[in-house]
């Protein structure tokens, strides 16, 4: 069966894409629509994910403030939204040029750090953001916000219903896998994996690696504000607690658990950790402790993440031709 | 005067109390192999490191084709043809030695921030990449990690890489660093294949290798160069086997 990839992992991955195509039929077929709910949440957080991983992941720079530009994206169609403006299109253009102007800026003061430094100034200026939120007295502080109607995008299927809004948020992420594939790929994304191995010796060959980096930075915030657009658009009620610090955190542990590096790893680590956060509260109330020691278990032993348990289902390859 | 490609002068650079580089003179000719041999701690690979732009000299010039350099960072540096490769091996080790080798030939081109063309169907860039692993007898070992390949041949990676920059001068620091005898001699030969068409300043401990390849030899002794001349002076030179040499090359 020639048609069949080659890879069992990659067999797998397909086999999950196909599943979630016909995600809203199934769970109404089941008779779980409440399943829809969770797995539309974990398609967004999984966008978000995929965008942190290519800078963590493929470029190396691990970032603690990522879920500002969740925020960025939420807020994007919650303010307009609070003066009846529903255009899809603006809050799209609104998202997308906040966050490259706010990750332009900020990145070109945090890429200047290395390790635990750019960490702490990427948390830092992520912090900023949720305290600027918090004091937007006018636009509900930690009260938060309540989005009345989604974004209107008259050329396309409407957000409105739950299904409708779940087939924006797949292919959405279809569009985040197949393009980071893409740049991962291309020159560009060369220049950034070899820099996060081996930046001295990129520098040697000629790359001002500092500027392929930002660029890099920026391009990850924007995928990240699609996740926040959508986010907010889901949620129908945004506050500043959806981007605190915790959340960053959080996001960086769904890239472990699926597999730092990898295209699929974001995708699949965010399902895993959005689905035992959900399995585990509904057996106890101390669940949090459970879930940390699973989650302390993962990145002590389990090298890889889910990704790499299911590469060892391949067949080996040492090198590539 | 001959053409000079590189002309360093009276270049300084202390780590503390300790004069790393003392009043460093040196000029290298278009295309010769220039040698600077010294004792450990000599303060060689610190030179070859202000040549390459990782380390900002206290005072003193660097001219690379008529231009002072000394203000260039290292990625500009490399950009103008000045090509280094690393005493400590300094590749990208998951990479396989071609997409090793393909980065130092994008790094050539005018700029690398295409976001969507798979290199994997570069040919441009493939070519290249092989025939500069062809030139290091490396090209029938493409497709394997540089992580899994033996310590010489990463060695010869790393020249490879530096070819492929298409540079017009390499800096090679102690490109046999580590090599038992075979790998050593393949990798004079490789140097001598390229003698006359790049110029070369070589970092070398092996003094049978030096003596073989270089035009001209400088001798550093405590970050200061004591005597620079042709290879069969330097070997007659007393002051500089009481230095260094010692006996067994009298």
């Amino acid at each position: 069966m020639s048609w069949l990839p080659a890879n069992w992992s990659t067999r797998i991955y397909a086999l999950l894409l196909l599943v979630l195509a016909l995600a809203p039929f199934i769970f109404t077929w089941i008779g779980q629509p409440f399943y829809l709910d969770l797995l539309s949440r974990a398609l967004i957080l999984a966008i978000a994910v995929i965008s942190l991983n290519l800078i963590l992941g493929f470029g190396g720079m691990v970032s603690l403030g990522h879920a500002a530009y969740i925020g960025i994206g939420a807020y994007s169609v919650g303010i307009p939204s609070y003066y009846d403006y529903y255009n899809g299109w603006l809050h799209l253009a609104l998202a997308l040029t906040v966050s490259a102007v706010f990750a332009l800026v900020t990145g070109a003061i945090s890429l200047r750090t290395r390790g635990v430094y750019f960490i702490m100034i990427t948390m830092a200026f992520s912090q900023m953001v949720y305290f600027t939120f918090l004091s937007l007295e006018e636009y509900g502080a930690d009260d938060g916000l309540v989005i009345y109607s989604r974004s209107e995008f008259p050329e396309f299927i409407s957000m409105e219903g739950a299904t409708g809004l779940y087939y924006w948020i797949f292919a959405l992420l279809l569009a985040s896998l197949y393009f980071v594939h893409r740049l991962v790929h291309a020159r560009f994304g060369r220049v950034i994996v070899g820099s996060k191995y081996n930046e001295q010796r990129m520098q040697a060959l000629g790359f001002n690696t500092y500027r392929y980096r930002l660029v890099c930075y920026v391009i990850s915030a924007m995928m990240c504000s699609l996740a926040g657009m959508l986010l907010g658009n889901f949620t129908s009620f945004i506050s500043p607690d959806m981007i605190g610090w915790a959340r960053s955190g959080e996001l960086i542990f769904m890239v472990i658990i699926g597999g730092v590096g990898t295209l699929f790893g974001p995708l699949v680590g965010t399902i895993a950790f959005v689905v035992l956060e959900e399995a585990l509260s509904a057996i106890t109330i101390y669940w949090h402790l459970i879930f940390g020691i699973m989650l302390v278990a993962l990145v002590l032993y389990g090298k890889g993440g889910i990704h790499g348990w299911l590469s060892l289902l391949d067949r080996k390859e040492e090198d590539r031709g | 005067m001959a053409d000079h490609l590189l002309r360093v002068t009276s270049l300084h650079k202390h780590f503390g109390g300790i004069a790393a580089t003392d009043d460093v003179n040196l000029s290298v000719e278009q295309g010769r192999i220039h040698a600077i041999i010294g004792p450990n701690g000599a303060g060689k690979t610190t030179l070859i490191a202000q040549l390459s732009g990782q380390i900002r000299p206290d005072s003193g010039d660097i001219e690379f084709g008529g231009h002072s350099i000394v203000n260039y960072s290292t990625a500009r540096r490399a950009r103008a043809g000045l090509a280094r490769s690393f005493q400590i091996t300094s590749v990208v080790m998951p990479m396989t030695l071609l997409e090793n080798v393909m980065l130092a030939v994008q790094g050539t081109g005018s700029h690398s921030f295409r976001f969507w063309a798979p290199v994997k169907h570069d040919t441009a860039l493939k070519d290249a990449a092989m025939a500069s692993l062809a030139e290091v007898g490396l090209d029938d070992r493409a497709g394997r990690i540089a992580a899994n390949v033996s310590h010489g041949e990463q060695r010869q990676l790393e020249v490879a890489m530096a070819l492929a920059m298409k540079p017009r001068m390499l800096l090679l620091d102690e490109p046999m660093a580590g090599m038992g005898k075979e790998e050593g001699s393949a990798m004079v030969e490789i140097l001598n294949r390229l003698k006359g068409s790049i110029t070369i300043l070589l970092v070398e401990h092996d003094m049978d290798a030096v003596f073989s390849l270089a035009d001209r030899l400088s001798v550093l002794v405590n970050g200061h160069i004591i005597a620079t001349d042709s290879v069969e002076n330097i070997r007659g030179n007393n002051e500089v086997q009481r230095a260094y040499l010692g006996d067994g090359y009298a």
